[in-house]
């Protein structure tokens, strides 16, 4: 028995082929058969649909962020109607279906504001919808810095920017993490709803490939590898981020 | 230095923590102690005294100017001092040598080198030398609390406010701090201290504030107040504390 550092990464292997065998049986007592053929004669396609995914998932990440942060500061605001309005935004994004903000945004709003472009109009739509969650995040984050902690910071002669920057955000951030690689994880799954904005990205290719191929499920399972290509080493890349900013309180 | 303030008032919610509270030192009163019941308002007055808090009215002076009623005039008022609390409230995200050095760069337009050098000086005089990078979670109770005093004592403040400082530390780390609170005081620091350390208070400071229910009941010198106090809380409050010491 191997110990040390390499622990982890044997145990992972074990868990990985028992999982896999552990499919690999069930799929085979249904006696499915398969048609890999077809799939591996769309792989550009697929692979087109993969970096569409990527690159609205990324672009809406961003968008997100910024809508997110925007939103919680908002709510916080000293002012009456701003705080009412940012908070009647976030509960109407997150309250609402997205596949009807992507509608009545592509079709009535964008079109309204003669925006053709579905790409950009769909990375800034699931951009707010996330962005609703991620404001709530923020929020209870920036809220959970004690009223100690705020206090101190005007004692050393911080303003309220000062405050935010130096003392309050980098406490934050820590504890936003979590929660925030969480909600970025459902995004990138979400981004499969922006088919029906006439955007061929990764789910909509496969739905294009099993109709076309007349094969049922072939494409779902590089489908769901594709998506964990993405999503693991955004969970990875964000543990390692929580143990950068891991510190005693 | 002399403090005065007239007819303060602040309330949080529903509780009147104080109530018209009205006292004036003596021209020269150098270390000046609050003392009084828990709940008295000790905390608050201090807050007001050095611009941390704005009442909701009254007014504060400190030799004989007004201290700002907004809250932008007040933050010029208090970069002038520094603060120290009972829970230490040192940044947890930083090390002891960055709370010191961090205000003195954004705060007070010094260059990193300045503040470094000076948050060296003052850190290795408070005992803390070996550890300047330790998180406030890596040092003790007495180290945290020494650590802030060095942080608000760095801009060097006019007024240095202590509020209870020693009441969240054991025995012996009370005596480290109270030792560097009585050096400062030797030194010609400008100090307001509420507490409890009765001996303490009673050796350092020269004049002293009583409160109780948000009313400064006494205002007078150190002997006076602790040789012939004048009001009855005042005598109950000091034999309930002599009573085991």
């Amino acid at each position: 028995m191997t110990s040390g550092p390499q622990r982890p990464y044997l145990w992972t292997f074990v868990l990985f082929v028992g999982a896999s065998l552990a499919l690999y049986a069930t799929f085979a007592t249904v006696h499915y058969s398969w048609n890999w053929q077809s799939v591996w004669n769309y792989r550009s396609q697929f692979l087109w649909g993969w970096v569409t995914t990527l690159l609205i998932s990324m672009g809406a990440m961003v968008v997100s962020i910024i809508v997110g942060f925007a939103l919680m500061l908002g709510r916080r605001a000293p002012v009456e109607p701003v705080r009412l309005l940012c908070t009647g935004i976030v509960e109407l994004l997150r309250g609402s279906p997205l596949l009807v903000q992507l509608l009545i945004g592509y079709y009535i709003v964008a079109t309204a504001l003669r925006i053709n472009d579905p790409l950009v109009v769909g990375i800034v739509l699931l951009g707010c919808f996330e962005g609703a969650y991620l404001a709530e995040i923020f929020r209870g984050a920036v809220e959970s810095i004690g009223a100690s902690q705020r206090e101190a910071a005007r004692a050393v002669g911080f303003d309220i920017v000062q405050t935010y920057r130096f003392v309050i955000i980098p406490q934050a951030i820590r504890r936003a993490l979590p929660g925030t690689t969480g909600q970025l994880v459902s995004l990138i799954k979400d981004s499969s709803l922006l088919s029906v904005i006439a955007i061929e990205e990764l789910v909509q290719k496969v739905r294009i490939l099993n109709s076309s191929s007349y094969t049922a499920l072939e494409g779902y399972l590089p489908l769901a590898a594709a998506y964990l290509i993405v999503t693991l080493p955004l969970s990875w890349f964000a543990r390692q981020l929580e143990r950068r900013f891991a510190y005693e309180t | 230095m002399k403090l005065e303030a007239c007819e303060v008032t602040k309330r949080y919610g529903n509780f009147l923590a104080l109530n018209g509270a009205t006292f004036q030192t003596g021209d020269a009163a150098r270390v000046v102690a609050l003392l009084g019941p828990s709940g008295g308002g000790k905390s608050t007055l201090l807050r007001v005294l050095g611009g941390l808090l704005l009442p909701e009215s009254g007014e504060v002076r400190q030799d004989g100017l007004v201290l700002p009623h907004t809250e932008d005039g007040a933050l010029k008022v208090l970069r002038q001092n520094g603060f120290v609390f009972q829970g230490y409230n040192l940044f947890p995200h930083l090390s002891a040598l960055q709370n010191v050095t961090l205000p003195l760069t954004q705060v007070h337009g010094q260059t990193a080198q300045q503040a470094h050098e000076r948050a060296v000086e003052l850190l290795t005089r408070l005992g803390l030398a070996g550890h300047f990078h330790k998180r406030p979670a890596e040092l003790s109770g007495g180290q945290q609390q020494r650590a802030a005093i060095a942080r608000a004592l760095a801009p060097k403040p006019r007024l240095l406010l202590l509020d209870e400082p020693t009441s969240a530390l054991d025995p012996v780390m009370t005596g480290e701090v109270l030792d560097v609170i009585r050096e400062l005081a030797e030194g010609g620091q400008q100090i307001v201290l509420a507490t409890h350390e009765i001996s303490f208070a009673r050796k350092v400071a020269d004049w002293v504030v009583f409160l109780a229910n948000g009313r400064v009941e006494e205002s007078c010198l150190t002997a006076s107040f602790f040789n012939e106090p004048s009001s009855s809380l005042a005598k109950t409050y000091l034999t309930g504390l002599s009573k085991y010491r």
